[in-house]
């Protein structure tokens, strides 16, 4: 017990001082990657959460796919970043005020009367070394949950179909092949008959 | 002893720190993307919690969603960051003002 509860502090420590550096740090790169630190340590607490298929799914899609995007375009861009942080300080205060207080009340419902505390919510006794929560979920994901996972399948792709017509473009003055143009080409396009009398050789 | 307050408590501070990047970095909007990213992070968190403290794997499959929903967010949002700096060589939002009347 007291184990997880080193765990616990060990990776809450991590992903506070992760989040604290996304917003702080002057380079979006070095935000990126203290991003991908917070995920992963986020990772850790769901597996104590037991909810291992979905800390797994973190690091893969997560830090694997999005953060590596995010990664790509912060890299591609080539950003002036002097005038990006001025009034840092200037919000500074406004934005201490306006987190502390909504942590302050935020804690207040959280800890007043026990409300979330061990009488409310018992801690629940782990599961058996056979139990499998992909299989649990998979099995709920494809009975009451199937047509919302449709649903979710239809919203990547259509994440998919905007992302590329966004950012498509045409070039002006680049020469490329239109490959239906160049099948619906006819004869009369390139080859010309022209009638003519046959000329006789010199010599006969 | 590990309690659900535990949980819950992690995901109220990392909420209020997204919303504290929000307001301090209000020129950039790749940290404000993050920061979004970190907000549902911290509503994750507390999904998975009360999905393990009420035995009930609902709140996991939420997430499950949430995380779909929020790579197609960032997805098309840093489509449209890509075609922004294409157009206007700079992703400061105070200089993003074409729509004031």
């Amino acid at each position: 017990m007291i184990v997880q509860e080193l765990i616990f502090y060990a990776f809450s420590l991590v992903m506070v001082f992760a989040a604290v550096a996304v917003i702080t740090v002057r380079n979006p790169v070095y935000a990126v990657l203290f991003l991908v630190l917070a995920f992963f340590s986020a990772a850790a607490i769901w597996m104590l959460l037991e909810a291992e298929f979905l800390a797994i799914i973190l690091v893969v899609v997560y830090v694997g796919a999005v953060m590596v995007l995010f990664l790509f375009v912060v890299m591609m861009l080539d950003i002036n970043l002097v005038p990006l942080k001025e009034g840092f300080i200037r919000y500074l205060p406004v934005a201490a005020i306006v987190a502390v207080a909504m942590a302050i009340e935020l804690l207040m419902v959280l800890w007043s009367r026990g409300r979330f505390g061990v009488d409310m919510f018992p801690v629940p006794p782990p599961h058996s070394a056979d139990y499998s929560n992909t299989r649990e979920l998979g099995e709920l994901l494809y009975s009451n949950y199937l047509l919302p996972f449709e649903v979710a399948g239809v919203v990547l792709l259509v994440a998919i179909i905007a992302a590329v017509a966004l950012t498509l473009r045409t070039r002006p003055g680049i020469k490329v092949q239109n490959p239906s143009v160049q099948v619906r080409t006819r004869r009369d396009a390139s080859v010309r008959l022209v009638k003519m009398k046959s000329e006789k050789p010199r010599g006969a | 002893m590990l309690t659900l307050a535990h949980f819950l408590t992690l995901g109220a501070i990392l909420f209020s720190l997204s919303i504290a990047g929000i307001f301090i970095n209000r020129k950039n909007i790749i940290i404000l993307l993050m920061c979004i990213e970190l907000m549902l992070l911290a509503v994750n968190m507390n999904f998975v919690a009360f999905s393990r403290f009420l035995g009930n794997l609902d709140g996991q499959i939420f997430v499950f969603f949430i995380l779909t929903v929020a790579a197609a967010e960032a997805g098309i949002g840093l489509a449209i960051l890509v075609v922004l700096f294409r157009n206007r060589q700079t992703i400061n939002v105070a200089e993003l003002d074409d729509l004031k009347g």
